[in-house]
């Protein structure tokens, strides 16, 4: 059982390209279909859950169902599992990167990634944004939320202006927003 | 990569990751901009270009965006010790917050004040995010190249506007930049 445990999360590690979002068809695929260890049901709440929480769904995938078919060790063996593949697969990249990385081709290569990074973690960015300022993440001048919209403002100045903690920014947000809420 | 490694830095890198891990709402980019936060901003210990080159690692390589950033950040502080250390910093936070909900789930998932903190949140994260991305942009547009620029403002484009997948546009600006490799060195040649 463990060890079914353990195989299935190594698929579910290698299969989760993409990141974030794009990797939850590819894990629930794995975990739903595939190895059926949990139901469609659980699966939705658990995206529910982890879109609450911190950590990548993975994890957290790895977690909820090694906690519910085999307590402790189950959390243990299936996050083990999940991680493996991209854990080897990264030392071997990280190697090579700092190895190679000063050899002039190897330099244009990467230096054509970076702006793709950035555009990257910008509309990142603009999509929570979206989801965090208009209700239901859908456009629209009725949709504004103005608490959130004056919080994004505020905190964005305050890291533009002041270089404040980002993580502070981000509990300061959750702790002033739910008070404003409350209170009205 | 041989140079010896403090117990110090061990335990920096390891409560690093774990605060930033615990702190982490919605998807790896969150992460990936908090750490170039704390690791190139506060303790100098990457650069910029760095960061960006870790990242387009991370997005072409499977699994979860943070733990494969934490690979390559521990490794580069410590090696594979680092490595071990900061990919543990980076998974205890949701394995231990996971397993606790879903002893509890219930309760959880129908209380209004969590919901409430969880949406409102968003606007400091989305806040976050936004201001690492114009520290970044910022850097390419000063370099004046505007070969850079337009590559930015396309992948941005097919991103934002036409959801194409992270990993296809990792995948063709890698193919871009191998050509304008081979280009340059032709050119050295002849």
């Amino acid at each position: 059982m463990i060890w079914k445990l353990f195989l299935a999360f190594i698929q579910v590690g290698l299969f989760s390209v993409g990141g974030g979002y794009a990797a939850i068809p590819l894990i629930q695929d794995q975990i739903v279909n595939i190895h059926q260890l949990m139901t469609i049901e659980q699966f939705s709440d658990l995206i529910t859950i982890a879109e609450m929480t911190p950590g990548p769904i993975s994890i957290n995938s790895s977690t909820f169902v090694g906690m519910q078919l085999a307590g402790v060790p189950g959390v243990i063996i299936c996050t083990i599992g999940c991680i493996i593949p991209s854990f080897i697969i990264c030392l071997l990249l990280a190697h090579f990167y700092y190895k190679y990385r000063d050899f002039g081709g190897i330099g244009t290569v990467l230096a054509s990634l970076r702006p793709a990074v950035v555009a990257l973690i910008g509309s990142a960015g603009l999509s929570i944004l979206t989801i965090g300022i208009f209700r239901d993440g859908v456009i629209a001048v009725q949709n504004i939320q103005y608490i959130e919209m004056v919080l994004f403002a505020v905190c964005l100045y305050l890291l533009r202006k002041f270089k404040t903690n980002p993580i502070m920014i981000i509990l300061g947000s959750g702790f002033v927003g739910t008070l404003l809420y409350l209170a009205v | 990569m041989k140079k010896k490694v403090s117990a110090a830095t061990l335990w920096q890198l390891f409560a690093s990751m774990f605060i930033l891990s615990s702190c982490t709402f919605g998807g790896g980019f969150v992460i990936v901009s908090l750490m170039k936060k704390k690791f190139v901003d506060d303790k100098h210990w990457l650069d910029k270009d760095e960061m960006l080159d870790i990242t387009a690692i991370t997005q072409s390589s499977p699994g979860p965006l943070p733990v494969n950033a934490s690979v390559i950040i521990g490794y580069r502080m410590a090696g594979l010790l680092g490595s071990v250390i900061a990919v543990l910093g980076t998974i205890l936070p949701p394995m231990i917050i996971i397993s606790l909900i879903s002893l509890c789930y219930e309760q959880f998932r129908t209380n209004k004040v969590i919901a409430l903190a969880l949406q409102v949140t968003r606007a400091g994260v989305a806040a976050v995010i936004i201001d690492v991305t114009l520290n970044l942009a910022g850097k390419i547009l000063k370099a004046k190249n505007s070969f850079y620029i337009t590559m930015m403002v396309i992948c941005f484009i097919a991103v934002a506007v036409f959801h194409v997948s992270a990993m296809f546009v990792i995948l063709s600006c890698l193919f871009i930049g191998i050509i304008s490799a081979v280009i340059a060195s032709r050119k050295e040649i002849a």
